[in-house]
């Protein structure tokens, strides 16, 4: 519905200006033109998980109704927070505005709005500490940079804290590591406090709590996708494979995001796991309790993450499993690697992680006791424990773009690239300042990827299509490899608008497709493309960067 | 607006003295008790602020990994940016405090037609940085030498060093050049680049006005109207061995520079130059990337509200009873 | 977690730092020393006014060095007066002991001319 409002690629460019205003940033007003915000919570999830202020409302009406101690609430919040996360402390206190992050953000690329630059929506908060909390504000106000929290000012947080997807690309290239995400993360939680959030966060939460999924999906339903998916590996394959549920005493809880059994083109990823369990005969689990393994709570507060993320360990105490097994995703792996250990360990439950196929000890994960899949599967490779024929992904040219959570929250850069080597023929990096470390966000992560919002989510996408535009007008990419659920769900629409032509997938889907299962019977990838054959008929072309 | 009441608050800073020692004859205020207070001022702002940012907790390891984690054996750790243990840490910090790592990545965003995004180099700022605070250290140490007895054989080597090519006399100190080219290019891109201009605020002209206008008076006594530096060091002694003189042979300059430094030490810990404490705290730099190996604790580890799996199977208990699922309760 | 004890550590490690003049001064017990440079008793007239000479005589003997050098000028008249432009021969008829005169000042504050790179250190008794 707002995507027939929305301007022509070239013309969205042509658009964009990084000249800020003449005028100073200190007038909050904001105007919530449609497609550039999300809409806002609606008050029966807030209502389940007991969150503040359930009301019918909308950014854009002129009333948002709020508590009638709103300043005093945040203001509280605000302080609270202050004294519990040094990270907040500092990086209220020592950001000296060299602006080396200015031009970092996606969304300031895309959209060119001066206060999508991180040091300003940091100033954001930063000049309500100031004015609130520092002496030097508290005696010169606007000339020591403070503002005082109105309204407006609050309209402004919830506007442009929500158009960061939390991706800290910014706090790479920052020489004290601001992280922008951190500040964010604390803004969202001063606004959850007042009940001003958005609905395709605390919907999911609420569907998460209640069912174990952000998608609410109850415990037969997640059976049947299952079986759904069996059955087509069943026509794929001719092969008759299991994939266990709630079983009790399995070695392994493996848990995915749950857009992998429910939407394209996770799905084909999901595939992709279950027919390399089977062939490498791993003796796992799934759990419908804990059938999430995205944490939208992430994306609202410390504790709704928390409260989200113990379901893993609970479910892998009882289920009495020797370690977990995560999927694909990229938040997921933020909170698995980061904070689940500190949320809701000690998993003294379970066991250090040994890879039952090649006896390889997972030492980075020993303490967490969950292992990333693209570890898991790099180190089967590496030890030739599965046959792999990356002519079958002939009639793919790929590039991988680095999910911003598990190469900024993590560090896990090479593991999926050594797979696609390993099994696909066709690799082309995309640019340096896109990948890796510099990787640039889908521009829809940290829950603004709805279709209200579409408008800023293809600007924030941009530099990211950007790039992929750029291999694929050099080495005729066509598909977009990435392991996070929210790129898999949000990218095609990304690549449709700035690069037809280039699919999105998951890393296992490839491995799935190059998968040389016993007994299989299969000439077709697992979106029915027939594949291709041997590399003769191939065009000869320098595989990039091996 | 903040050009302008920095600059306001820059010129009432040189007048101060200029009335204060030329005008009135205050020198003990101004040679003696305002650098004292200033420098007592200094020491206890910064243990303050250092204490609070102690008081508050780290509860979450949110280290940005730069590089590749250490995983398995076979793939290379970039133990730089992504260390694994806190010897590594030690390192990356080191690099951050010594060489500015994250700023050397800077680069600069341009659109093309095309459209086409393309980073060039943005090295200039780093270098910049780079040139004025190993300036501003060095100088630092060669003023070290107003308040030694006898000069230790490093703040010679350091002035030797600084005054290798010999040009003039007094001998040219280079990072006296090299500080005052490098501050101004900090202020000219905060007056130049629009996306600059837009987020600086009083707070950062301020400084960097004070700065240069201390290295100005500093070279400007130096290198054209000259001081008795025996007087300035029979000061600077005074000053150090807690029996302040105050020697005749000291000009006006001189006490204009005192004051603007000690006007800088006195703001330093309560400014945004509190990044030099600030960064060795940073929290996602200065942990390592082990956190699935070593659990880290947050001591104030909240107790929330959890949907059980008890209460999740009461709920749904049918269904998974229909479905075929496993059961703790059949009822 | 805090790291409290590594952040004292660091606070005062920097302090020490800071304030080592101080405790280099205890230390070596020299903080009252003030220089007392000798010249030759009975001299009352110098090229140019004592507090001139203290904080210029580095420019003056630089200006002297090249109207000899450069422009072959050995005298000059200053305050009518004729001197040969000399460190050696005019400076030093008053200031005789180099290291009871120049060095007194110059070590006390850490100069390092280079006079005697080029001049013949003037030998004391």
């Amino acid at each position: 519905m707002a995507k027939d409002k929305i301007a022509k690629p070239e013309e969205l460019a042509d658009g964009i200006n990084y000249t800020p205003p003449k005028k100073d940033w200190f007038d909050p007003k904001v105007e919530f033109v449609r497609g550039r915000y999300n809409y806002a919570s609606t008050p029966s999830g807030l209502e389940y998980l007991g969150l503040p202020n359930p009301r019918k409302w909308q950014p854009d009406q002129e009333d948002w109704k709020l508590p009638k101690d709103w300043q005093k609430i945040v203001l509280k919040g605000f302080k609270e927070r202050l004294a519990k996360f040094r990270s907040f402390k500092i990086f209220m206190d020592i950001c000296v505005r060299c602006g080396a992050c200015a031009d970092k953000c996606h969304f300031f690329l895309g959209s060119g709005d001066p206060k999508n630059m991180p040091v300003l929506r940091a100033e954001l908060l930063r000049s309500v500490y100031r004015n609130d909390f520092t002496a030097f504000g508290r005696v010169l106000g606007k000339l020591a940079g403070g503002r005082e929290l109105t309204v407006d000012v609050l309209k402004e947080w919830f506007y442009y804290f929500y158009q960061c997807t939390e991706c800290r690309r910014c706090s790479v290239f920052c020489p004290y590591g601001i992280d922008t995400a951190e500040i964010t993360m604390m803004a969202r939680e001063l606004l959850s406090l007042i009940g001003c959030t958005i609905d395709w966060i605390t919907t999911p939460l609420a569907n998460c709590y209640r069912t174990g999924n952000h998608l609410g999906i109850q415990p037969h339903g997640f059976k049947d996708s299952i079986e759904f998916a069996l059955d087509d590996l069943y026509d794929l394959t001719g092969l008759k494979i299991e994939a266990p549920i709630n079983k009790k005493g399995a070695e392994i809880l493996f848990i995915v995001p749950s857009a992998d059994y429910f939407a394209n083109p996770h799905y084909f990823g999901f595939l992709g796991y279950l027919a390399l369990f089977h062939e490498i005969g791993l003796d796992y689990t799934f759990s419908t309790y804990a059938s999430e393994g995205g944490n939208f709570g992430l994306f609202h507060s410390h504790d709704m993450a928390k409260r989200l993320n113990a379901k893993m360990y609970a479910e892998a105490k009882r289920l009495k499993v020797k370690w977990l097994l995560g999927g694909e995703c990229g938040h997921m792996w933020r909170v698995v690697h980061q904070y689940m250990d500190t949320m809701n360990g000690p998993a003294d439950f379970l066991e250090e992680p040994i890879s039952p196929i090649t006896g390889t000890k997972f030492e980075n994960a020993k303490s967490t006791k969950m292992v990333h899949i693209c570890e898991f599967t790099s180190d089967l490779i590496y030890h030739n424990k599965i046959k792999l024929d990356p002519n079958r992904n002939n009639h793919w040219r790929v590039t991988f773009h680095d999910s911003c959570n598990p190469a900024r929250g993590m560090g896990l850069l090479e593991e999926p690239r050594y797979i696609l080597r390993s099994v696909c023929n066709n690799f082309y990096e995309m640019p340096e300042d896109t990948i890796r470390e510099k990787t640039f966000c889908c521009g829809s992560g940290a829950g603004l990827g709805t279709d209200e919002n579409l408008e800023m989510r293809l600007r924030g996408g941009f530099p990211r299509a950007n790039a992929v535009k750029y291999v694929h007008d050099k080495h005729d990419v066509n598909l977009l490899t990435c392991i996070c659920a929210i790129d898999k769900a949000t990218l095609p629409a990304l690549m449709d608008y700035w690069v037809p032509g280039v699919e999105v997938g998951a890393i296992h889907e490839l491995v799935g497709n190059a998968l040389v299962m016993e007994g299989e019977k299969r000439d077709t990838d697992f979106r029915g493309n027939r594949f291709i054959g041997p590399p003769e008929a191939q065009p000869k072309e320098g595989k990039e960067n091996v | 607006m903040s050009i302008f009441y920095s600059l306001l608050a820059i010129t009432v800073l040189i007048l101060i003295p200029i009335v204060g020692v030329g005008g009135l004859g205050w020198r003990y205020l101004f040679g003696v008790i305002i650098p004292y207070a200033a420098f007592g001022l200094f020491i206890i702002g910064i243990i303050y602020r250092i204490l609070l940012w102690a008081k508050v907790p780290v509860p979450f390891k949110i280290t940005t990994t730069c590089g590749q984690q250490k995983s398995l054996p076979w793939i290379k750790n970039s133990k730089l940016e992504a260390p694994p243990n806190s010897f590594w840490t030690a390192m990356r910090m080191s690099s951050e405090v010594l060489f500015f790592r994250s700023l050397f990545r800077n680069s600069k965003a341009q659109l093309k037609p095309g459209p086409k995004l393309v980073y060039g180099s943005g090295i200039l700022l780093w270098l910049g940085a780079i040139c004025f605070h190993y300036s501003f250290l060095v100088i630092l140490i060669r003023h070290f030498r107003f308040f030694i007895g006898p000069t230790s054989k490093f703040i010679e080597i350091v002035s030797g060093l600084d005054s290798f090519f010999q040009i003039g006399l007094p001998i040219l100190y280079i990072t006296d050049l090299v500080i005052l080219i490098a501050l101004t290019y900090l202020l000219l891109r905060r007056f130049l680049s629009p996306q600059l201009k837009y987020i600086s605020l009083a707070a950062d002209y301020f400084p960097l006005f004070l700065l240069l206008c201390i290295a100005l008076s500093g070279t400007t006594m130096r290198y054209f109207t000259r001081i008795d530096i025996v007087a300035v060091k029979e000061l600077g002694m005074g000053l150090a061995g807690f029996h302040p003189v105050i020697p005749d042979n000291l000009s006006l300059m001189f006490f204009i520079h005192i004051f603007l430094v000690s006007s800088l030490i006195a703001y330093f810990p309560f400014s945004k130059l509190m990044h030099m404490g600030g960064i060795f705290l940073s929290p996602t730099r200065n942990m390592a990337n082990d956190n699935r190996k070593r659990r880290h604790i947050n001591p104030w580890n909240p107790k929330v509200e959890v949907h059980t799996y008890e209460e999740y199977e009461d709920e749904f208990r049918e269904v998974m009873k229909n479905a075929g699922l496993p059961l703790e309760k059949e009822e | 977690m805090y790291n409290g004890g590594k952040i004292i550590l660091g606070l005062i490690i920097f302090l020490l730092l800071i304030t080592l003049p101080v405790w280099f001064n205890i230390a070596t017990g020299t903080s009252k020393y003030k220089p007392n440079p000798k010249i030759l008793p009975g001299q009352t007239e110098c090229v140019a006014p004592a507090n001139y000479m203290r904080t210029s005589h580095m420019r003056l003997l630089d200006e002297w060095r090249d109207e000899v050098v450069r422009h072959q000028r050995r005298y000059g008249e200053i305050n009518g007066k004729i001197y040969e432009l000399s460190l050696s021969n005019t400076c030093m008829k008053c200031h005789s002991n180099k290291k009871e005169f120049c060095d007194e000042c110059h070590n006390f504050a850490d100069v390092n001319p280079y006079c005697w790179e080029c001049h013949i250190e003037p030998k004391e008794k």
